[in-house]
């Protein structure tokens, strides 16, 4: 019985607050736009019982999809925030690997603090780490004034608001959860590996590329994932950093939502979204299922 | 004056303390335990050994609490055990690992048991200080489990096992993590505990000699099932079959044919060699195949043919493995076959008789070897 | 065989630097005098001031404050019942979905988060404000819970909770006396995530929160859509403070109690 309730609840709980909630969302996807509080249309009513779903299911429609499928913009948005994605993800593995690796080289007194000094802005909140950014890549900015000062360029480079500062900024907030799964992964490689690698005739740079890449790939693949995933949806960051021609798809949801009050079009965006992550979200599942049985 | 021998097992009108009523367990497609019949007598000091498994520890798990019997029943003083769970069990377990709760204090660890069961306050003050004073422990009642060593954690799990004045206390592998001197030691304390409490132990472990040491009685198991359960003495000199005879022990193992020789027999075990004689209590048909079984240390070894021996036979040495005390020859007969024959030196190193390749005669009595059937 | 070259030096110390400069640049500009990041005015604590003044907020960061410990500690109760089903449930029907739904929200956009929570607020008449936000923090960071206290499950040594049920506890009792005091920092530490996630969350109360209720993030997303601000500037030093105070302590803390126990492990095993 006891057993009983401590599945119960959060199961339950986790039903009615993550899974229904989809559920809707799929519904108002195939729903029309409508002046009236909530502003889409049609409201299941089920006083009037199975007439009345009926009625409801019958006024459902893909309207929405077609519509994404139509409009440019849309198809575009997607694209290109898989494009960001991508890049950034690329662009933070080779940020993060160097660092990842220096860590795990170090002598074993530093790597407390050098852990604490990774995770320390992963604590630091999210939006002041972007907002910081905001500040240096301005045309007035920290970064325009250092160049300036030096003598490298004459006129400021107009970096924010376009998609290079994107680039930037993802890479800068995401760094700490590319960097902790390669580290770990390093860690655990055994030195000697390396020695024998060596012995049977590689050069250092050989054996770091047949040995000690393929087995830190498991960090690898999860770091990717923790970036690649979120990053895909982002709101924050194109909305501080990029411009108003930079296209993400977390940017165009939040607009339909916001400013444009249609429901239903942002439903059906979430929707596909959503579509687009599943294949991801599952090779990230199944990826950490084999490595918690690798572990074991 | 003959002191009465404890022998519960051949009393007809003895209760015992635990029945296994066929009993089988299953995990899935695996059968860990296979309809096994055994009964455990009070005061015993009851081993389970065997090669790892062979269930002898999931048949201790059984007894425990912590997995069901798939089929047939256990019964502790005469009560089905079927859906007890294991808070509500007379029965303990010191665990292999100690399992000592790293948070509590060893005073905590030992009265943790006894809290629950809901005592006064004296009372059990009074409890832990005895079983402190019992496993000599007294002085590190205050500490943490980290901050005592290795030997002190495994009394500390014993008399925390014991607080609760259990009927049963399970023992998995207590000794194992102990080095060789203190394991010894403690295992003359494990038995002196064990008489002056009147607890019955059954203990799983794969160390023979640790199973002939404490034991009133062994269960040697294989596969799920028990293949003998004796005595150390019958167990060691009786064995019922080539598996405990090996498992238990040095042993020489000679494969032959069985013939009706007078109240023993003749076994013949090689072409042109003459037949060992034997006598045994098991019973074989003319020709039947059999085995015959000797210890090393009652194989004689000489230069010289003895005149009198009932089993004799020459080889050749091969190696010798000297290890202070005694030593043991690995002759090779005119098979190909190799016997172990162990004797002690009786003299020192420089006057030895025996060197490689000597050509050397082995033999024993007809009543020194035991024939068996498988 | 580990080599620390010239080439992992030069990685730590610039990856570091970009990591931490934003943060200090950040912090100095608080203390400019003039509004403008172009110029340096001269030393002033004028923005602290000006910020502390502002109702607006303070309001928020007492919303903030009150959305973040009641959506912690509930979701680190539901967090690590979660995981220890995850752990030790075994085989039960729609474990393949209760799994999946723990995990899938670590990795979820917020922007779908939050508008499919303020669709099911919508749909069942729910009045969006602070209950509501608590609700969808709740959710979403009892999945962060769940996977720090189940990975510490994992490797905790089943014989403990096998022994306590031995000496006689209820399987409750075992949680409560055995397990929970053992796993406690892990517990801890699934709280602190939980509470900074809720506390820095913007897209999730934006969506959830309604009119009524203005968080932290939000108060500050709104100012900082203009540019820089300097009270966002103050503000922003003030929450890095705070926090490297707490992450600095607690990695002190713990790193003592682990050095005190290393010591008393060499001194038993020396003793014996």
């Amino acid at each position: 019985m006891r057993r009983f309730i401590l599945i119960a609840v959060p199961y339950l709980w986790l039903m009615a607050l993550f899974l229904v909630p989809f559920l809707i969302v799929l519904k108002i996807s195939l729903s029309d736009i409508a002046l009236s509080i909530p502003p889409y249309t049609p409201q299941l009513d089920l006083s009037e019982g199975w007439d009345g779903i009926k009625s409801f299911l019958s006024q459902l429609d893909f309207e929405n999809f077609t519509f994404l499928t139509q409009d440019p913009l849309y198809w575009r948005a997607y694209v290109s925030s898989l494009q960001i994605a991508l890049i950034s993800t690329v662009l933070t593995l080779l940020v993060g690997y160097p660092i990842a690796y220096a860590m795990a080289q170090a002598p074993d007194e530093w790597r407390p603090t050098l852990l604490l000094l990774v995770i320390l802005p992963f604590w630091t909140s999210f939006l002041i780490r972007v907002y910081s950014w905001i500040g240096i890549l301005s045309n007035e900015g920290f970064l325009n004034q250092f160049l300036l000062w030096t003598g490298i360029i004459s006129t400021p480079l107009t970096i924010l608001n376009t998609n290079t500062a994107v680039y930037i900024g993802i890479v800068y907030t995401y760094l700490p959860f590319m960097i902790l799964p390669i580290y770990s992964a390093l860690e655990k490689m055994d030195g000697s590996l390396l020695e024998a690698a060596e012995d049977l005739g590689c050069s250092r740079l050989s054996a770091f590329w047949l040995v000690t890449i393929p087995l830190s790939k498991a960090g690898i693949v999860a770091g990717c994932f923790l970036v690649f995933i979120p990053a895909l949806g982002e709101f924050v960051i194109p909305s501080l950093l990029g411009g108003s021609d930079t296209l993400m798809i977390g940017k165009v949801l939040w607009e339909e939502f916001f400013s444009n009050r249609d429901w239903p079009v942002a439903s059906a965006v979430a929707v596909i979204l959503l579509l687009i992550l599943v294949v991801p979200i599952v090779l990230f599942q199944r990826n950490e299922q084999k490595q918690r049985e690798v572990d074991q | 004056m003959a002191q009465t021998v404890f022998a519960p097992w051949d009393d007809p009108q003895a209760k015992p303390l635990i029945q296994f009523k066929n009993v089988t367990k299953r995990f899935g497609d695996f059968t860990a335990i296979e309809n096994l019949t055994q009964d455990i007598y009070e005061r015993e000091f009851f081993s389970l050994l065997g090669p790892s498994g062979c269930g002898k520890t999931t048949l201790m798990r059984m007894l425990a609490g912590f997995e069901n019997v798939t089929e047939g029943q256990i019964l502790i003083a005469g009560q089905d055990m079927a859906n007890v769970p294991p808070n509500k069990r007379a029965v303990n377990m010191m665990f292999q690992s100690y399992a000592l709760f790293p948070h509590l204090s060893v005073w905590e660890n030992i009265a943790f048991g006894l809290k629950r069961e809901g005592k006064p306050k004296a009372e059990i003050e009074a409890r832990v200080d005895e079983m402190l004073r019992l496993t000599r422990l007294v002085k590190f009642a205050k500490r943490k489990p980290h901050q005592i060593s290795g030997g002190q954690r495994q009394r500390v799990a014993l008399a925390r096992s014991l607080a609760k004045a259990p009927k049963l206390l399970l023992l998995d592998e207590p000794l194992g993590a102990l080095d060789k001197k203190l394991r010894q030691d403690t295992q003359f304390e494990l038995m002196d505990i064990q008489e002056k409490t009147g607890t019955t132990f059954v203990i799983v472990t794969h160390d023979q000699e640790e199973a002939m040491t404490v034991s009133s009685r062994v269960a040697v198991m294989d596969e799920g099932q028990i293949i003998q359960v004796a005595t150390p003495a019958q167990i060691y000199e009786a064995p019922n079959s080539v598996y405990v005879a090996d498992f238990i022990g040095d042993v020489n193992i000679i494969n032959g044919v069985a013939a009706v020789d007078g109240d023993g027999y003749r076994i013949t075990w090689a072409e042109g060699q003459a037949p060992f004689t034997a006598k045994t209590a098991n019973s074989f048909s003319e020709g039947q195949s059999c085995h015959l079984a000797i210890r090393p240390e009652k194989v004689a070894i000489s230069a010289e043919r003895p005149e009198d021996a009932a089993n004799s036979v020459e080889g050749q040495i091969i190696d010798i493995a000297y290890l202070g005390n005694i030593s043991t020859y690995h002759v090779k007969l005119a098979n190909g076959q190799m016997i172990k024959a162990q004797a002690a030196n009786t003299r020192r190193l420089s006057r030895r008789t025996f060197t490689w390749e000597d050509r050397v005669w082995l033999s024993w009595t007809d009543t020194a070897a035991v024939v068996l059937e498988r | 065989m580990r080599r620390f070259s010239w080439f992992n030096a030069t990685s730590l110390t610039v990856g570091f630097a970009f990591l931490y400069l934003p943060m200090l640049i950040l912090i100095i500009y608080s203390f400019n005098e003039s509004r403008l990041v172009t110029v340096w005015a001269g030393f002033s604590t004028q923005w602290y001031g000006s910020l502390l003044q502002n109702q607006s907020f303070l309001d928020a960061a007492w919303v903030t404050v009150q959305v973040a410990v009641a959506s912690s500690t509930i979701a680190t109760i539901l967090g690590t019942m979660g995981a220890y089903v995850l752990v030790r449930g075994g085989r039960f029907m729609g474990r393949t979905l209760f799994s999946g739904m723990i995990y899938a929200p670590l990795v979820m956009p917020e922007v779908i988060t939050g508008l499919s929570l303020l669709l099911l607020f919508i749909g069942i008449g729910l009045d969006r404000g602070i209950f509501t936000v608590v609700l969808a923090h709740t959710t979403f960071s009892m999945c962060f819970v769940s996977v720090v206290v189940s990975s510490r499950l994992v490797s905790f040594d089943k014989s403990l909770e096998e022994a306590a049920l031995d000496l006689g506890c209820s399987p409750f009792d075992a949680f409560r006396l055995v397990t929970l005091p053992i796993i406690a920092p892990a517990v801890i530490s699934g709280w602190l995530l939980a509470f900074t996630l809720s506390l820095d969350d913007l897209v999730i109360a934006s969506f959830t929160a309604g009119p009524s209720a203005t968080t932290l993030p939000i108060r500050i997303f709104s100012a900082v859509r203009m540019g820089v601000s300097p009270e966002i500037n103050a503000l922003s030093t003030i929450m890095i403070a705070i926090v490297t105070v707490g992450v600095v302590t607690a990695s002190i803390i713990s790193k003592r109690s682990s050095l005190a126990q290393q010591r008393d492990e060499q001194a038993a095993a020396r003793a014996s």
